[in-house]
């Protein structure tokens, strides 16, 4: 078990580090694909078979097919690197290791966290999913489905052709 | 784990492995023989008797082929679109049950590789990865009707997607459970889920027409309009492992369907034969097999029977006609669950 975390963390990690690193978008979007793969397999360590399934089918089988649309559409498959000027560069790169502090000061404050549901072997399984959905966050659940639908509707708006 | 266990299942594994292949190469006899009855026509008939050796004859042919990849193309997507199309279709069989129980020196031993508590669920991601294999391979050809072909494949598989989700939900409603063993066990005696959900049956299998970019829905691959579609640059093996992979997919779909709707291996009056358990178990196995390949020659049938949509007519009836009637077919059957269990 041990082993296969560290596995799937290390492809995880460099995957995600590929995502940035390479410059022909079509190969991030794949290293995107990995990196959610991967992450598929860390809900599957921890028992949650429904999270997992639903991961791979939202994101890795939907979202990013649609994603790697748009990247083949555009046809970015020439590496595009924007040059820079060095005044850019060199606060950029100062920022960011400023944020970068920022958050490490932030990660050693941070006291233990307490999770509101302790950890059980059947927690990510359909029934305990559907039975925390559909009683305790129903009202979210809800209101997160209408904000789809808003964005559906808006999104069909966008689209339509003016007449 | 027990070493027994993990011996069954893989030697189990590699026996359905063996299996979906050799159904998957004969489909492609099958798949011309019957376009021949169909045209009054004779088929393949040279190599061996009856030209059962025929799959032979053309997988050596594959092989022997000169493999081109093209100059402009992206060498590693090139040969990664054509390997996942094939892994994709090859590891969904792992959660139908293929069969009951067998018992061997006092032992139970399931004739499926993964009872997943989410059974369907992980078909249908398998069958979401696979739009990769037909994506990539489309782009990294760098070829206009491959692209073409590749996007239209990706946009109908997404769309039809939703509405083979949708009849599932109803489907789920029904059973109360994702995992297939439970579906299956569900339908024992005649109860199979298409005399509950016909609708949904005929949605389901529309779609699953479309997943498989088969006849008439094969926009993907239409070679009036765009050649050969996703795999025009393709030769050798390649080519092979798309059109194979295709043959799996059919292959899978058939069984899928046959798990979900007509009662996977169960049959009619086994109980009033009083067999012994193993006997009853393969007995299923081989009726499983035989629900299949009519399912199979179902698709064939339907291929070269109807012509094929436009694409325009495709999408509206993909997202016009099939997904209200998927959501009417979930709240009908919501309502009468509702119903029924109240009183």
């Amino acid at each position: 078990m041990t082993f296969l975390f560290y596995m799937l963390s290390a492809i995880m990690i460099i995957s995600a580090l590929l995502v940035v690193f390479s410059t022909n978008p079509i190969n991030s979007v794949i290293y995107l694909i990995i990196c959610f793969i991967a992450m598929a397999g860390h809900y599957i360590l921890l028992n949650a078979q429904f999270l997992a399934v639903v991961h791979i089918i939202v994101y890795t089988g939907a979202i990013m097919v649609l994603f790697l649309f748009v990247i083949m559409l555009l046809n970015l498959n020439k590496a595009i690197i924007p040059q820079k000027s060095q005044l850019t560069r060199i606060s950029a790169v100062v920022t960011g290791g400023l944020f970068f502090l920022v958050v490490l000061a932030a990660t050693r404050q941070t006291f233990e966290i307490h999770p509101r549901y302790p950890f059980t072997g059947d927690i990510g399984l359909v029934k305990e999913v559907g039975k925390a959905l559909f009683h305790e966050f129903l009202l979210p659940f809800e209101m997160s489905s209408v904000l789809f639908i808003s964005a559906m509707v808006g999104a069909v708006m966008f689209g339509k052709k003016d007449n | 784990m027990d070493w027994t266990i993990l011996l069954y299942k893989t030697i189990f594994l590699f026996i359905i492995l063996l299996v979906t292949l050799l159904v998957a190469m004969y489909s492609t006899y099958g798949e011309r023989k019957v376009a021949a009855f169909m045209q009054d026509r004779r088929g393949p008939n040279r190599a061996g008797p009856f030209g059962l050796l025929q799959p032979l004859a053309d997988g050596v042919k594959m092989f022997m082929k000169e493999e081109i990849i093209p100059l402009t193309a992206n060498r590693t997507l090139f040969i990664l679109g054509p390997s996942i199309a094939m892994t994709t279709a090859l590891l969904t069989g792992v959660v139908i049950p293929w069969g009951g129980t067998l018992i061997i020196g006092g032992r139970e031993f399931s004739m499926q590789i993964a009872d997943l508590n989410i059974g369907i669920l992980y078909v249908f991601a398998m069958v979401s990865i696979g739009v990769y294999g037909i994506m990539i391979g489309g782009w990294a050809s760098n070829n206009k009707y491959a692209l073409l072909g590749a996007i239209r494949a990706a946009s109908q598989m997404i769309s039809y997607e939703l509405a083979m989700g949708m009849s599932i939900v109803a489907l789920v409603i029904t059973t109360g459970s994702l995992s297939l063993h439970d579906i299956v066990t569900q339908q024992h005696g005649m109860h199979w889920n298409i005399f509950y959900q016909p609708l949904g049956f005929l949605i389901f299998i529309t779609c699953a027409f479309a997943e498989t970019n088969r006849a008439p829905f094969d926009l993907p691959e239409c070679e009036t309009e765009l050649i050969g579609g996703y795999h025009t640059e393709y030769s050798s093996m390649k080519l092979g492992f798309y059109l194979f992979a295709e043959y799996i997919n059919m292959f899978i779909s058939s069984a899928v369907i046959t798990t979900l709707y007509f009662g996977g291996y169960n049959m009619p009056f086994i109980d009033q034969l009083g067999l012994s358990p193993n006997t009853v178990t393969l007995l299923g196995t081989a009726f499983f097999f035989v629900k299949i390949l009519s399912m199979i020659f179902l698709f064939m049938w339907i291929r070269w029977t109807l012509p094929r949509f436009r694409y325009d007519q495709l999408m509206n009836l993909g997202w016009k006609g099939l997904i209200p009637l998927a959501i009417f077919n979930i709240l009908a059957t919501g309502v009468y669950y509702y119903f029924t269990e109240l009183t």
